[in-house]
C-alpha cells in the first residue's frame, strides 16, 4: 500500500508564494492498494489534480471516501473530469446527512445546483454511485477492509482505517477531541471525564497498532484556547493519540489556512526538539509527498 | 403494530416539546458565546427533547455499539454541534400546549419527571452504580411517565376520563388507562422505545415501572423514586396511588419506604435540585 497527498490545507485553498511548500489545495489523499486499486480520501480542492494524472488511464475505477461534507472536503467532485466521460466509474462513500436524512449523493447533488454549477448531477457520463457509511460497520474495496469510526466534528464526520497488504492508515477527518464541557466544580464533571476515556479507549481500540496515523492538526496549543468546539484538533493531541495507539509514523495535515511554510517549518523544528523520546515518527503533510508502506 | 399504535408515534414525532426549553435552546443557540452545558441542561430537563434526540443517536445510521441512554453520552459521541442542530429542530416544532383538552397539568408533570429523575439517579448512587452510568438512571426517571404527555395530547377526552377514575374511585391511572383505552402509558413508552430503538433497558425501566417482579436495578430505583416523589408531592402525574416497596425492594434498598425518604436526608434540597432543572 501508499499513499500520496493532493491537498493538506483546512478550510479554503491557499495558491500562493508563503505556501509553496506545504501546498495550497484543501484535502485529498491518495491511497493505492499493492494491485493498484484507487482509494481517495475526501474531494477538496487536491483531487482536480489528482483526476488530471489519471486521464491518461482512463477508464478510471475509482473509490472516494468522504470524510465530512463541509466545502473544503467536496469542492472538488464537480471538477474531477472523469465523472463526464464515459467508462469511467466511481464511487462515493460517506455519512447520511442528519437533518434531511439523504446519503452522500447530497453533497454532488448540491453543489451541482442550477444557480451554482453549469451542469447537474443527473448530466454526469460516468458510472456515478453512492454507498451510506455506518458508524463501525465495516466494508471492502477490493483487498482493502475499511473500518469508519465517527469522530467529534461541528458535522457527521468519519475517521477511515484502511487495512491492506498486512499495512494500515487511519485518517481523521477534521477531528477535535472532545473536551470536558463541566468545570471541576460541577457534579457532572467526573461522571463526563469518565465517557470521554470511555469513548477514547474505544477509539484506540480501533486504531491501535495502525502503520500511519494522518490526523487534524490545526492549531498550537496556544491557537486553541481561542477555538475551542472549533471542531479541530492541535499537534499535541495529535502526538498525544499516535502515542496512545502506537502509531508508526504520524503526519500532521489539515493546515490553518493562514499558516506560512516558514510557520510551519518553524513548528515542525520546535515538536521535533520536543519529541526526541517519541517512537512514533512525525511528518508534516505535504502536497505531492508520497509514501510506500 | 395497531392503527392506534402507528399513529401514537406518529404524533410524537411532531410533538413540540416544554415552552420554557423550547425559548432556551433558541436563545442558547442565537449566542455564539454561549456554553455547552447549558445546552445540556436545558435538553435533559425536557423529556420531548431528550427522547428525540436519543431517538436520532440510537438510529439505524449510527448503529454504534453501545445504545446511548443519556444527552452527555450523546454529546461525547456526536459532539455539541450536532447536538445543538438537533434541539433547533425540535424547538422548530413549537411549543407544547399548556392547555390541553384533557386538563393534564403539563406543569406539575414535568416537576414530577424531574423529581424522579433526580432521585433515580441518587438512589443509583447510593446502590453503587458506578458515576459513569448514573445520568443513564436520571435519562430513566424523566422518561418513564412519557406516555402520559403523550395521551393528553393525542386521546385528550380518554385520558381525561382515566385521570378522573382514578381519582375518584383511588385506583392506579395505568389501570383506568388501560380499562378505558385498552393501553397504558407505560405500554404506550415501551412501544415507542423499542420502535425508537432505544436501550432495553430504558424500555424496560418506562414499561416496568408499575411492577418490579421482573426488573433490573435501573427498574426499581425508577420504582421507588416514583413513589418517593408522590409521597413527597413533588410535581404530579396525575396518579394518587402510592405504593408500598414490595419485599425485594426492602430488601435491595435495606429498608421500608418511609425509611427510604428518611435517609434521603432533607428533601427540600432535593425540591430544590428539581426546581433547578425546572429554571434551567
Amino acid at each position: 500500500m501508499k499513499f500520496k497527498f493532493w491537498g493538506v490545507r483546512g478550510s479554503i485553498p491557499t495558491p500562493g508564494a508563503q505556501t509553496n511548500k506545504y501546498g495550497g489545495n484543501t484535502t485529498c489523499i491518495e491511497i493505492r492498494t499493492a494491485n493498484d486499486d484507487l482509494i481517495i480520501f475526501d474531494a477538496g480542492t487536491g483531487i482536480h489534480q489528482l483526476m488530471q494524472t489519471l486521464l491518461p488511464q482512463m477508464p478510471i475505477d475509482a473509490h472516494i471516501l468522504i470524510t465530512h461534507t463541509h466545502w473544503d472536503h467536496i469542492h472538488g467532485l464537480p471538477f474531477c473530469m472523469p465523472i463526464y466521460i464515459p467508462g469511467n466509474k466511481l464511487t462515493i462513500y460517506g455519512g447520511q446527512d442528519l437533518k434531511t436524512g439523504e446519503g452522500i449523493e447530497r453533497a454532488l447533488k448540491v453543489q451541482m445546483q442550477h444557480s451554482f454549477f453549469p451542469i447537474a448531477e443527473s448530466e454526469l457520463k460516468a458510472e456515478v454511485s453512492y454507498k451510506t457509511v455506518k458508524v463501525g460497520e465495516k466494508f471492502f474495496i477490493a483487498d482493502a477492509t475499511i473500518t469508519p469510526v465517527l469522530l467529534n466534528h461541528p458535522v457527521i464526520n468519519f475517521g477511515y482505517r484502511i487495512d491492506c497488504d498486512g499495512k494500515s492508515l487511519f485518517f481523521t477527518g477534521d477531528y477535535e477531541q472532545q473536551v470536558n464541557i463541566y468545570t471541576p466544580e460541577d457534579r457532572e464533571y467526573l461522571e463526563f471525564e469518565q465517557m470521554i476515556e470511555a469513548y477514547v479507549d474505544s477509539l484506540v481500540s480501533i486504531i491501535r497498532d495502525v502503520d500511519v496515523l494522518i490526523i487534524d492538526s490545526s492549531f498550537t496549543d496556544q491557537e486553541y484556547q481561542h477555538k475551542k468546539n472549533w471542531g479541530h484538533g492541535t499537534y499535541t493531541a495529535a502526538i498525544k493519540l499516535a502515542e496512545k495507539v502506537g502509531a508508526k509514523k504520524l503526519f500532521f495535515t489539515h493546515h490553518e489556512p493562514t499558516r506560512s511554510d516558514a510557520a510551519l517549518d518553524a513548528i515542525y523544528e520546535e515538536l521535533l526538539k520536543n519529541n526526541q523520546e517519541l517512537v512514533c515518527e512525525l511528518f508534516v503533510a505535504q502536497e505531492g509527498l508520497e509514501v510506500k508502506l | 403494530m395497531t392503527d392506534a399504535e402507528a399513529k401514537f408515534i406518529t404524533y410524537v414525532e411532531r410533538m413540540p416539546a416544554f415552552p420554557k426549553s423550547v425559548h432556551k435552546v433558541i436563545q442558547l443557540a442565537a449566542n455564539v458565546d454561549s456554553s455547552a452545558k447549558d445546552m445540556v441542561a436545558v435538553i435533559e430537563s425536557d423529556p420531548v427533547m431528550t427522547i428525540k434526540i436519543l431517538k436520532v443517536i440510537n438510529s439505524a445510521f449510527y448503529s454504534l455499539p453501545q445504545k446511548i441512554t443519556s444527552i452527555q453520552r450523546a454529546l461525547v459521541h456526536i459532539g455539541m454541534n450536532t447536538i445543538k442542530n438537533l434541539a433547533l429542530s425540535v424547538a422548530a416544532i413549537g411549543v407544547l400546549n399548556p392547555h390541553n383538552k384533557a386538563e393534564f397539568d403539563t406543569g406539575l408533570f414535568l416537576e414530577h419527571s424531574l423529581a424522579v429523575a433526580v432521585l433515580s439517579k441518587k438512589l443509583a448512587e447510593r446502590m453503587g452504580v458506578p458515576l459513569m452510568y448514573s445520568s443513564d438512571y436520571f435519562v430513566a426517571g424523566l422518561l418513564h411517565d412519557f406516555g402520559k404527555i403523550v395521551f393528553a395530547e393525542f386521546m385528550p377526552h380518554e385520558f381525561k376520563l382515566a385521570l378522573q377514575q382514578s381519582k375518584e374511585h383511588q385506583i392506579d391511572l395505568h389501570l383506568a388507562e388501560l380499562e378505558i383505552m385498552g393501553i397504558n402509558h407505560a405500554q404506550a413508552g415501551r412501544m415507542l422505545a423499542l420502535k425508537w430503538e432505544l436501550a432495553e433497558n430504558l424500555a424496560n425501566a418506562i414499561d416496568l415501572h408499575h411492577s418490579v417482579a421482573q426488573g433490573d436495578l435501573l427498574v426499581n430505583c425508577v420504582f421507588a423514586a416514583n413513589q418517593i416523589a408522590k409521597k413527597c408531592h413533588i410535581g404530579s402525574a396525575g396518579n394518587p396511588i402510592i405504593d408500598a416497596l414490595p419485599a425485594e425492594l426492602i430488601s435491595l434498598f435495606g429498608m421500608s419506604l418511609d425509611e427510604l425518604i428518611i435517609s434521603l436526608g432533607d428533601m427540600s434540597l432535593i425540591k430544590a435540585e428539581v426546581q433547578q432543572f425546572m429554571q434551567a
